[in-house]
This record gives C-alpha cells, structure tokens and sequence, in this order.
C-alpha cells in the first residue's frame, strides 16, 4: 500500500495554441488538506478536470491507492471515490435536495413486485441523514433553487459524502461565500479530513490556504513548482513561488504618450452587492491603462457596467468634464466608447454571418446611400482596409466568422469597434485563447492605438502583459479597487499583493 | 472560391446541396410528360396564385425565424384579415350583408384597414416577446387562439360572401393577355414586388442587417449597439403586415371567407421556409430560399393532384418532405464540426 491516496504523474494537457499542462504533478495523503495554488490559467482546474475524468490526459498517469488507473469519465471517477465540487455550481434548481443529490442513482423499489420505480422514502431518509453529516438542517424536499449558493454548495459536498468519495476536489468553493458560510465550510472539511478524506483545496486566498491546508502544490504556467509543507510557507514566499518567472513574451516598443484627463469614473458601484462597488478612476488620452485581478475580483463587471451591459446603482461617468448617460451599450457607443468583450463566443462573433456583415455591425449607419440602402461596395472597402491593416487572414470578405481561427476572429472584432473611430477602446482579455503569433499582432494593435491618442483600457489576467503592456495598472479584489501601481514600477509581486487584499 | 468554378460545376454543387428541389424537378418533369395539362397556362395560373399567396406568409414569418423566434398566429391573423376584408367588402345588394346600413366601400380604403390592423397584431406579438420576454412559440400560441377568437366573435361563426366584383375581379385579375397567353396575375406581381421589397429590406438596410445579427447572435448584436426590442417588434409587424395582405387576397380570390381561413398555414409556411433554407437556429435564410421552399410545396400539391393520388395521403406526403428536407438540411451542418 502506498503512503498516497492519489497520485498524478508527468500530466501533459494541450488545447489548440495552448499547452495547459506541461509535466504536472500531485500527490495526495489520506486524510489531509492539499491545497493547489497558481496565478490564473497556471493549470489548476484542467488538472483537477483531468484527475475527474472531464478532459482527457495527452501524457501521464494516475495513481490510486499504488495501482495505476484510467479514468474515461466523471462517472467513473465517482464510482472509483473521487467527486468534485465544482468553480460553477450546476444544481437543477426547479428538483428538491433529495433528488439532485440522488440524481442518475435513484433508490429504487419494485411496486406490485415488479414494477421497478424511484424508493422516495428512502431517498428522503438517506438525504436527510447525508445533510445531518454535513452539518446542514434544511428539509431534503426543499426545492434547491430556494438555497443559498452557499447551501447550494452543502448539498453539492453531501453529494459527493453520499457517493463514499476518498478523494474530494472543492475548486474555490468560498468564492461566493459570506465569513460566516465560510466557517461552516471549514468545519465540514475538518469533518471529512479527520474520516479519512484526501481533500484538494483550490483557493486564491492565502489566508485560507494557511488556516486549512497540510500541504500546499504551486503550480506556474502549467508546470510543477514544488510541494511544501503549509506551515513551512508565509503568504510572501507563496507568492514569490507562484509567480518566479521571466518574462518570455516580447512586447512591441510602445510610442504614446499619455496626455490629459479625458474620461474620469467616479463611485462607480453595481446593483448587486457581491459585485464592483465604489469604483473610482480616471483615464488620460493616450494612455493605456491595465487591469489586473483574480477570477471573480469583478473587473468584467465593472467594465460592462460601463459600458452599459449590467446595471449600476451610483456613481458618474465623465469624458472630457461632460457627464455620460449610459443605460446600454447603445448609449455608450454613440459617446464613443467601445468595448471589447471577454468571451468572444458569447457576446462578441455572430458566428453563422460574414466577416463583412460582423464587421460592419456596430457602424452601418455610415454606409448607407440616400439614407437607407447600404453601400456594399464601402462595406467591402472597410473589410479590405482592415484585411491590410491588421493581416486578417480569411479568404473571402463573404467568409462565415466561426470558420476563421480566434486570432483572426478577434482581429475582426477589433475592426468592428475601430470603425465607429472611438475615443475611449475597453479591451476585455484581447489576447485570451489567441496563439502567440497573433497576440504579438495584437499588442502591436493596441500600442498603435494609443500612439495615435486612444484611451485604452484592457484587462488582462496575464501578468506579463499586464506588465509588458500598460502605462499604469489598476488592481481590483473582490468587487474593489485595491491601488494603481505605475507601469513602470509593476512587479507581479506587487501587483499580487493588491490582487489578494480581501476585505 | 466559388468564383472559379465553372457554370456546370455550379449547378452541380447546387444539385448536391438541394437534393429536394432535384427531385420534385425530375417528379414534375416526369409527371408534365406523361399527364395531359399539366403544362398548360391554366396550370400555371394556378400554381402561381396559389404559390403568391403563400409566399407572402412564408416571408412574413420569416423574420420571425431568423432571429430565432416563430410566429404560430400566422394562420389565424390570415383569416381574420380575410374575414374583415371580405365584411368591409360586400355588396350593397347582397341580402346577406352582415352590416346592412354600411355604405359600399372602396377596396383601397378597406385594405389600408385590413393591413393597419394586420400590423397592429403584429406590434403586439412584438411587444410580448421583446418587452415581456416570453418565448415567441408561446407569446404566439396565445394570440393565435386570440385572434381566432375574435374572428369568430366578429363573423358570429358565419361564413360570409357576396363580394363587390370589383374585388374578386382585380385580385383574379391578369394583365398583358394576348392570343393564347391567358396573361400573368395581378397576384404573381403583388407576391415578385413583396419579394423584391423584402430581397431589398434583407440585404440592403440597416433592420435586415440587425435582423440577421439578432438571429447570429442576440447577445454579440447588442453589444455591437443594436436595438433589439425596436428591431423585434418591426419584424413581427412586418409580419402581420403581410398576413393581412395575404388574407385580404385570400377572400378575395376564393370570394369567401370564414373564420376557419387559414387554419394550418402558419406551419406550412414554416415548414417552407426550412425545406428553403432558413436555419431553425438563426442568422440564416434567404428570399429566393423561401421562394423556393414555398414552391416545393405547392409543387407537390398540384404534382398529387394531377396524378389523381386521393387527397387525403397528401398530408402523409407533405410531412414526410418536410422531414426528409430538413434532415437532409441539416447534414449539410453537422458534418462540418
């Protein structure tokens, strides 16, 4: 018998551009705490969807109790003992407790004899003695969707207690949580650790890691960093770990220069509590100003809010000394601002048109003859003159969007807003799921722009770019700003440091 | 690229890609040979009429469905336009008159009525899917059942007739007759100007742009600045515009109405639309895609017809097309991921 519950060895993950996993490991004790760490994108979750049988390994192995196995799929991972709660939680809310937790392995019973149907009694019984373990009293025939996430995220760890599980994956499982939720959390996992459970705990927040975790695996762009004792590490030396790297990427030599004030954020703060709050910031002409954070520091939010996609409470937004009006993206637009989506599929390519038509969308008023048929032909021109501009690499204008790779895809997009000639450009994540080619190209995009006395603002959770790239960076946690360190004087160090300040 | 393929390797690929439409080409080619009248003006005739009525449904739901939404009311809202047409448009003389002290009214007049209300059931669609939010499959069941409703309260349930001749005459009309050439109906013209109008509205301005851009991505289009509740409820009134045309010709080419006119057309204008083309999952479609789909079917109608197949398999024929074409439609798609 091994002195390990689990191990994953030499673990290699690519996905298209990207290698996620290079040579990554872990080794997991029973009955004890291991938290994974890394920045953003280190390769935290992909191994952990490795381990549960989501993605499968390109090279590795996977070691359970000494004996080497192979997991296909979820199913097979829970039926082996290891369950995973998940960063997004993906309850059916509109079905009671009972039967999500029982969901796909009902308790069955034979009516008349033979008829087999669902046993309810004893599911019911069975959940509520689950909900007993997990030290959570709410009626198992409660709809879920009456829950609070963090109840949610009880019945979600019941499910995976109720399957027997050794192994139990919690992927930030207090993102969402009040101080209080979080302390229950903590005594549930005190609970498992000391039946024997191996749990693998992945957290942003260092304070946490410190309070709960035996062990402590860093991870850094995808690759193993080291193992350590968590009493052995400070949060100083975590960070120093986690980021303890060059910068490999180049960056294009940037010519702007920074002029005056021209748009300026003041107590800025969402409709939802959880959300941005207090935002306060100004942006000069020319400048580009970088936003760095954590997943869930609300950077998205606040920018879309902006923009006029979410909704905000207070707060004012002025450009040049004017006080913009912005309730939707429309509004926004027609001040002149234009906003680069993070999720590209989502809310940015319509995937079944033309590159010609995504193109044109945002500005075709400035194509029309005679005040309402659209002129092609200045279509095709702008098409063409973004084609040379930017290197587009598609075959025709009449090219369908999804069939173009996410680099050109993105090029596209950028066009899209640059049409519209806005003063203010919000670039949500410009360079994400792009090769490195391209993002080279991008860069070169944004530097020009701001040569050329745009306003930038770009969020980025790569720190080499957040570094490489702007002229100032502004740091969110959780729903705040937390400073704005120069571009000249950013370390990933510092910025870190503003990244973890939770409140 | 498809610039540089030769005329018969285009036809070719369009052979490939419309099997549905090769087939039913052979079937009548077949069909016209071997069974007297079958190419003939009167045969024609017919298949136009019939085809431009349906056609201007087909593009009124259209819209609908590019932009990922549906219009169940279609059929209905073709009926109580026939309904009211036909009322408005009795004869003075004519014993049966529902408003017996109405004076006779001009047609012109009364299709400005038939079509202002045709787009005010439209704007309301609009407004319950766009600012109420419910799924048009469901928004649109409702006023489906409304609006019979009302065409049943409003006509008592009676069908009505006695039409002034001087609409059932012009909407049966021809022009340009000569020698053994019966001439082209007024309804081919009325169904190539809608078509022109909408080919024009799709392709050239600023709402079918949106309209495609809603349907490729609602999410992506009003980030891009789209209004897509403004764009949503001018489709389901452009909608309703020509539900109501399509009824006001309706009555008038059958010189009757009751409200039971229209029943079903609704899904045989959906139906002609996907065997065209348009995508059931947005952003697809084209009016000579439609116009074809919608040719499909009344092809087939007349191909049964004249082949003396009982009118009752004609329903079992239809769906099975319908199946077929799409299935085959959707093959297209799926092989490319």
């Amino acid at each position: 018998m091994s002195e390990y519950r689990l191990e994953m060895r030499g673990v290699c993950k690519s996905f298209p551009g990207v290698k996620a996993l290079d040579h990554a490991q872990l080794r997991l004790r029973p009955g004890s705490v291991h938290a994974l760490m890394g920045e953003n994108g280190a390769g935290k979750s992909t191994l952990m969807k490795c381990m549960f049988g989501i993605y499968k390994m390109d090279e590795g192995e996977i070691l359970y109790e000494g004996e080497k196995v192979s997991i296909g799929d979820p199913m097979e991972a829970l039926k082996m003992g290891i369950a995973m709660v998940h960063q997004e939680l993906q309850p059916i809310p509109a079905r009671t407790v009972g039967e999500n937790i029982f969901l796909g392995r009902y308790p069955m019973k034979k009516a008349l004899g033979f008829i087999p149907i669902v046993d309810h009694k004893k599911m019911y019984e069975d959940t509520a003695a689950l909900l007993k373990r997990v030290r959570m009293d709410f009626d198992p025939k409660q709809m879920l969707g009456e829950l609070s996430v963090s109840q949610m995220q009880s019945v979600e760890i019941a499910k995976a207690v109720s399957a027997n599980c050794k192994v139990l994956i919690l992927d930030e499982p207090t993102s969402s949580l009040t101080q209080n939720e979080v302390e229950a959390l903590f005594r549930i996992v005190e609970d498992l650790k000391a039946e024997g459970v191996s749990i693998v705990y992945i957290s942003h927040k260092m304070d946490e890691i410190l309070r709960i975790s035996d062990e402590v695996t860093i991870m850094r762009d995808g690759q193993y960093v080291g193992t350590w004792d968590a009493k052995d590490l400070t949060t100083d030396t975590i960070i120093t770990k986690m980021v303890g790297r060059e910068l490999t990427n180049l960056y294009p030599v940037r010519e702007n220069v920074p002029g005056e004030v021209v748009f300026e954020v003041e107590d800025f703060t969402s409709i939802n509590p959880k959300s941005f709050r207090h935002a306060s910031f100004t942006l000069r002409k020319g400048e580009i100003l970088g936003v760095g954070g954590l997943v869930g520091a609300q950077r998205t939010e606040l920018m879309e809010g902006l923009f006029g996609i979410r909704s905000h409470t207070t707060g004012t937004i002025k450009y040049k000394g004017k006080e913009l009006k912005i309730n939707r993206p429309k509004d926004a637009i027609d001040q002149g601002i234009a906003m680069l989506t993070e999720d590209r599929r989502a809310t940015g390519i319509l995937g079944v048109l033309s590159i010609a038509d995504n193109i044109s969308i945002a500005s075709l008023k400035q194509y029309l003859d005679m005040g309402i048929f659209i002129n092609d032909k200045k279509v095709e021109d702008l098409v063409q003159e973004n084609v040379a501009k930017m290197n587009i690499k598609t075959p025709s204008s009449k090219t369908q969007i999804q069939s173009l790779s996410g680099g050109n895809q993105q090029k596209v997009l950028i066009g899209r807003w640059l049409a519209n000639n806005p003063d203010v450009l919000i670039l949500d994540e410009p360079t994400r799921g792009i090769d490195v080619g391209a993002k080279y190209e991008i860069y070169c995009i944004i530097a020009d722009l701001a040569k050329q006395g745009k306003s930038i603002i770009m969020i980025s959770s790569e720190m080499s770019e957040l570094i490489g790239m702007s002229d100032r960076v502004m740091v969110m946690c959780d729903g705040r700003i937390t400073g704005f360190i120069d571009g000249k004087d950013a370390t990933q160090e510092n910025i870190m440091e503003l990244a973890t300040q939770f409140e | 690229m498809d610039n540089k393929k030769s005329i018969p390797q285009r036809i070719w690929s369009y052979m490939k890609g419309n099997p549905i439409v090769v087939i039913l080409t052979v079937v009548c080619i077949i069909v016209g040979f071997n069974v007297e009248n079958f190419f003939s003006w009167g045969n024609f005739n017919n298949l136009a009429s019939n085809t431009a009525v349906r056609f201007l449904i087909a593009l009124g739901v259209s819209g609908c469905l590019i932009t990922k939404g549906t219009d169940l009311s279609a059929g209905r809202q073709v009926g109580l336009a026939a309904c009211l047409a036909g009322v408005l448009l009795q004869r003075g003389d004519y014993s049966g008159r529902m408003f017996p002290n109405m004076p006779e009214m001009n047609m012109a007049v009364v299709l400005l009525i038939v079509l202002v209300i045709g787009a005010t059931i439209g704007i309301v669609n609009g407004l319950i899917i766009a600012k109420l939010n419910v799924p048009p499959f469901i928004a649109t069941l409702g006023t489906q059942t409304i609006v019979y409703g009302i065409a049943l309260v409003f006509t008592n349930a009676q069908p009505i007739g006695g039409f002034q001749k001087v609409y059932t005459q012009f909407v049966n009309g021809k022009v340009f007759s000569f020698g053994d050439f019966p001439g082209i109906p007024y309804l081919l013209i009325i169904a190539v100007a809608a078509g022109v109008f909408f080919w024009f509205m799709y392709n050239k301005t600023t709402h079918g742009k949106y309209m495609y851009a809603i349907g490729g991505n609602e999410n992506a289009a009003e980030v891009s600045g789209v209004n897509t509740v403004k764009s949503k409820i001018l489709i389901y009134m452009t909608a309703g515009i020509m539900y109501a045309l399509a009824g006001y010709l309706l009555a008038g080419k059958s010189g009757g109405a009751t409200s039971a006119l229209g029943t079903g057309y609704e899904l045989e204008a959906i139906a002609g639309c996907t065997i065209g083309g348009v995508s059931t999952t947005g952003g697809i479609g084209t009016v000579g895609g439609i116009l074809v789909g919608v040719l499909v079917f009344e092809l087939l109608k007349i191909v049964l017809q004249f082949l003396g197949v009982n009118p009752y398999y004609n329903y079992i024929v239809q769906g099975l097309v319908i199946v077929v074409a799409v299935a085959l439609d959707i093959r297209k798609y799926v092989k490319k991921k």
